[in-house]
Parts: structure tokens; sequence; C-alpha cells
């Protein structure tokens, strides 16, 4: 297990590949969050009828570009009243993270029919993803909270109310979500055996090699279907919350907190902000391609499998971030109860119960009789009716108890 | 379907035709009446028509109009009549396009064109004197450099006159009195208001 790259001990031709690695990786990040921009913004002006940037470039392509080298060279102010260290501190706490995750994501490499999705650098055997920790799965979910810091230490930092509003609402939001997340993942993991995300990747695979006549076996071998399609919509929203993307921006809800944990942030300092934003959203659609959608796997017609694996990474990270811009032109924004109400209620209860269908599926396939499945089903079903009824019961005497404490006014 | 119906407006609204044009190659057709910046007009012997009263200067809620008249000089009078407009600036850092100054004018001397993209860079510019405002010897409007005239912005300069009825009486509406102007001479008047609304 882990990256083969290092079996034969480190020398300097080891180095050199790893800091390749992390450069390509960063620049892929850097010029994806460039075209995402201009990407979002296009699509968004199509979605309203307008055109969108067009100035700067065949078609606004270098818009961002324009728009950095403003930010770069304008002002750049600390207010006051904030806190020095964690002021400068918090836009690195939310663009390093994002990266960091990108970097356990496999981008390519030919899976299944014998490959192992290893490719041939500078005469070296090595993946196509800068780390293969072993706790990959883990990892990117520490980082994704990691991110939160960022966010809650530049509003708290700021010395100013809105930020500090914007940035309590980013902690409360977090942490309902992330529990989903978790939870959503957790299906993944028990269906794959491994954490690493290399493994994740290669056991979904399937059986066969990628050809056009085995469609079917392409997309039941991927985590999406194979975990029942439920974890992945749960996954998908609650990485919409962890992103703070519409309809779950509250955190910069402009109409109520001007710009959100943001606010004071000026120059390059909110340039940061703004990179992580997008990096976060590019690393997340990598990390829903690689845990439900089967990564680099796809059909392969002709030529080299390297190159058509890394374009069907790509192609199914843009119709993930496509999905994120229609997200957003299409929901308007969450009421702060409504998202509490959804992350707690319906998320998180059902995350958990689905993980537990899957284990019990998993183990009554494995270990038990026909007889014995039929009675834990009969079993959870009753627990299950048994827990509607509580849910329900609990929910009336609430309310029922508020109704009697209501103050005339 | 009602819940996923928004998605699909949304992706369907990526095909559909663009409200907003790719604005400095292509622009949206002016309105008639645009208000835009001041000419100073003259009559068809290239005698000015302003007169120096300084109603415009008065009525403008900017204060942007400054007008200073002075007796026509016998030998080579600059406007019909007794006084002529010897000092006229107009401010755009201040102006609002208001057309109030129109309105007040006894002569027609002061309308507008349909040029409001004229983009200056030092305050000198900002104040246009005499020496811009009066309509050269074609009666059409001078173009200063940073201004972006087009194609049609400097015809009918003088297109919108009065908002209220011509001579304050409201029979009249419509019946705009247009005297002879350099360039377009006397035009025919505007249709009544009834017919202009397609009734």
């Amino acid at each position: 297990m882990g990256d083969p790259l290092f079996a034969d001990g480190i020398d300097a031709t080891v180095v050199l590949i790893v800091v390749a690695k992390v450069v390509v990786a960063f620049t892929i990040l850097l010029v994806g969050v460039i075209l995402m921009i201009w990407f979002e913004r296009k699509v968004i002006a199509d979605m309203q009828n307008r055109i969108g940037p067009n100035r700067a470039g065949k078609w606004g392509l270098l818009q961002t570009v324009a728009d950095g080298i403003k930010l770069i060279f304008k002002e750049d102010i600390r207010p006051d009243r904030s806190d020095p260290l964690v002021y400068r501190l918090a836009p690195y706490l939310a663009a390093v993270p994002p990266f960091l995750v990108f970097c356990v994501v496999p981008i390519g490499g030919v899976f299944g029919g014998g490959q192992d999705g290893t490719v041939e650098l500078f005469g070296r055997t090595t993946y196509l993803q800068v780390a293969d920790p072993p706790v990959g799965v883990l990892f990117i979910l520490a980082m994704s909270s990691i991110a939160v810091y960022g966010v809650m230490l530049a509003g708290w930092s700021s010395g100013s109310k809105y930020p500090l509003l914007g940035s309590v609402r980013a902690s409360a939001q977090m942490v309902s979500y992330e529990a989903a997340l978790g939870l959503s993942l957790a299906a993944v993991v028990l269906i794959t055996g491994a954490l690493s995300t290399h493994a994740v990747v290669a056991d979904q695979s399937g059986p066969a090699s990628w050809s056009l006549t085995h469609v079917s076996s392409w997309l039941t071998s991927w985590n999406v279907l194979r975990t029942g399609v439920v974890p992945f919509v749960i996954f998908c929203i609650a990485a919409t919350a962890e992103l703070n993307r519409p309809p779950f921006d509250l955190v910069e809800a402009e109409q109520e907190l001007v710009g959100g944990f943001n606010t004071e942030y000026s120059s390059m300092r909110f340039g940061m902000f703004y990179l992580a934003e997008f990096m976060s959203t590019i690393a997340m659609s990598a990390v829903i391609v690689t845990l439900f959608l089967g990564g680099p796997a796809g059909p392969i017609p002709f030529g080299p499998g390297v190159l058509w694996s890394i374009f069907w990474f790509t192609a199914k990270v843009v119709v993930l971030l496509f999905t994120f811009v229609w997200l957003r032109a299409t929901l308007p924004r969450f009421r702060y109860d409504q998202l509490m109400d959804l992350g707690w209620k319906a998320l998180i209860p059902l995350a958990l119960g689905w993980l537990l269908v899957l284990a019990g599926l998993r183990l009554g396939r494995n270990e038990w009789s026909t007889f014995e499945f039929v009675l834990a089903a009969a079993g959870g079903a009753t627990v299950l009716c048994a827990a509607w009824w509580a849910i329900g019961a609990a929910g009336r005497v609430a309310r029922a108890n508020r109704a009697d404490q209501e103050v005339d006014v | 379907m009602g819940y996923f119906g928004g998605f699909r407006i949304t992706l369907g609204q990526m095909f559909a035709k663009r409200v907003t044009t790719p604005y400095p190659d292509i622009k949206a057709p002016k309105a008639e009446r645009t208000h835009g910046r001041h000419v100073l007009n003259r009559y068809e012997d290239g005698m000015e028509k302003c007169i120096g009263c300084e109603l415009c200067a008065g009525v403008c809620p900017a204060r942007c109009i400054y007008v200073r008249g002075a007796d026509n000089p016998r030998d080579q009078p600059v406007s019909p009549g007794e006084r002529y407009g010897f000092v006229y600036e107009i401010n755009y850092l201040r102006c609002i396009h208001c057309d109030l100054c129109v309105e007040a004018c006894p002569t027609e001397a002061i309308t507008e064109s349909k040029l409001f993209e004229f983009s200056f860079t030092n305050r000198a510019d900002a104040i246009y004197t005499k020496a811009e405002l009066v309509v050269d010897d074609d009666g059409r409007p001078q173009q200063m450099p940073w201004e972006d005239w087009r194609p049609g912005d400097d015809r009918f300069t003088s297109g919108w006159m009065r908002a209220t009825a011509p001579s304050g009486s409201a029979d009249r509406e419509g019946e705009a009195a247009w005297s002879g102007e350099l360039g377009c001479g006397v035009r025919a008047p505007e249709p009544a208001q009834p017919e202009r609304d397609g009734r």
C-alpha cells in the first residue's frame, strides 16, 4: 500500500518528483480557480440573460487575472480594533486547506483490468496524486474543518460586528453539516474498507476493463450506486453547506451582513478569501468525484489511457462545478432556522440511518441466513417506526410547550 | 415537478435571448428625446438664438449654468435683437440633464443632443463654454475628442423642446412651433398627442 514511489527509499529523483507534483497540483488549482471564476460568472450571466464578462481577453477569459492584478495593487487596510496576528493569519488558514485536500485526490491513472493507476515518471513508478496518506478520507474531513477556522478567525479578529455575526453563523453551520458530511462519507468507507483515496478509486474501477460494452458495470461499480445514491445526495448538500456556497451562503449574506466574515478585509487579503472559496469548490468537487463518481474512471476508446483518465476526471469535476453554479442561479438563500432544520432533522438522521442499513445489509449478506436476515429487517423496521413515532411525539410536545409559554404582545 | 421546476427554468434561460447588449461595441438605440449634452442653436442665417436672458441659469436646479448677457455690437450683431449671450458656460460635473433649461429658454436657443458618453479627464474639459456649445456652420454639434459620437447622435439635436404645452396653452399641445434652425430649417410640427399615442 501507499505510493510505490517511496518503495525503494528516497533519493534526489524522488524528492524532485514530489516537488514537481506539488508545483503542478498548485498550478492546476490556481489556473482552475481563474477559469472557475470566469466560468461561474459566464454561466450565471447566461442563466440571467446577461452577457457576463467580455472585455478582458477573448470571451473575457482574462477577467479574473485583471481582477487579481487590481486587488494586489489596492491599499491593504487593517482595522484599529482588529487582532493583528490572527487577522493576518486567517486568509492563509482559509486558502491552504483546499490545496491540501486537492493534494490527496488522484487526478488520473488507469484503474482496473490489472492496472492500479500508476504511471511512469522519470523512470519511477508513481501515482498521479501528490500524496496518498493511508488516512486520506479522514484527512479530507480534517482539512475541510480547518478551513472553517479561516472563516471564524477572520470574523472574530476583525473587531467588527457584522464579520463576527458571519463567523458565528459559519461555526454553527459547519458544525451542523460536518456531521452529515462525515456520516455519508462513512458509507463510502464502509463499502470500500479503506481510508486511502487511492484505494477508494481503485475499488470503484469495477471488474471488467473499460470498453463501450460494459456500460452497466461502469456505473454499478461507482460508489454513487453502490452506496445507494442517498449518501451521494447528502454529501453533495453537506458539501455545498461546507463551502458556504449558495443556497447555504448565510456566512456572507450580503443583504444582512454587508459582506460577512470578510467585510473588513481588503486588497490581496480579501483576494485570498476569494481564492480560497473557489479553491474549496474545485477541491470539493474533486473529492466528490473521487469518493462517489469513480475518480478518473471512464471509457478509453483509443490512445494512451492516462490522458483519457485525466480527461474523464476533469469532465466530471466540470459537471459538478456547473451544478454548483446552477444551484446558485436557482435557489434562494436558506433562512437560518431552515438551515438548522435541514441539517439536524433531515440530513443527519437520514445519513445515520442509511449508514446503519448499509452496515446491516453488508453483515446480512456475508454472515446471516435468510431467516436471520428477515428477522433483522423486521426488527429494524419496528425500531424505525418506533423512532419515527418518538420523534413525532417529541416534536408535538415541544410545540405544545412553546404554545403554553407564548406571551401575547 | 414543482421542486425542480426552478432548475429547469434557469437551465432554459441559458439558451434564451440576451436582454443586454455588449455595450461599447453595440449600443442600444437611443430614444428620440434622450437627454444628452447641450447645444446652443443658431438661426438659419447663422445668428445665435441665445439672447443672454439667463432664464436657463435661473431655473437650473444644479446651478451648473453661468450666463452673462451683453448688448449686441451694432455693426456686427451676434443675435437678432438687442442682447446676446456674451458668456455661456455649463459645468458638466454638476449638470443632471433635467432639461429644465431647455424648457425655460424663450428662443429655443439651448437644446440637448443625444450624446451622454463624454469622459473628460480634467475639470477644464468638464466646463463647456460657448466655444464648444454653439453649433457649427452646418447646424451640427461640435464633437470634442473625448466625446463618443455615433452616427445619428447629432441629428435633430432639438428633438425635444417642450414638455409642457406650447405657449402655455393645453389645447395647443403637440403643435410645437418650431423656429427656423441652422441645418434643419423649419421643421414640421409634431403630430398631436392622441395621434402620437396611436389613438
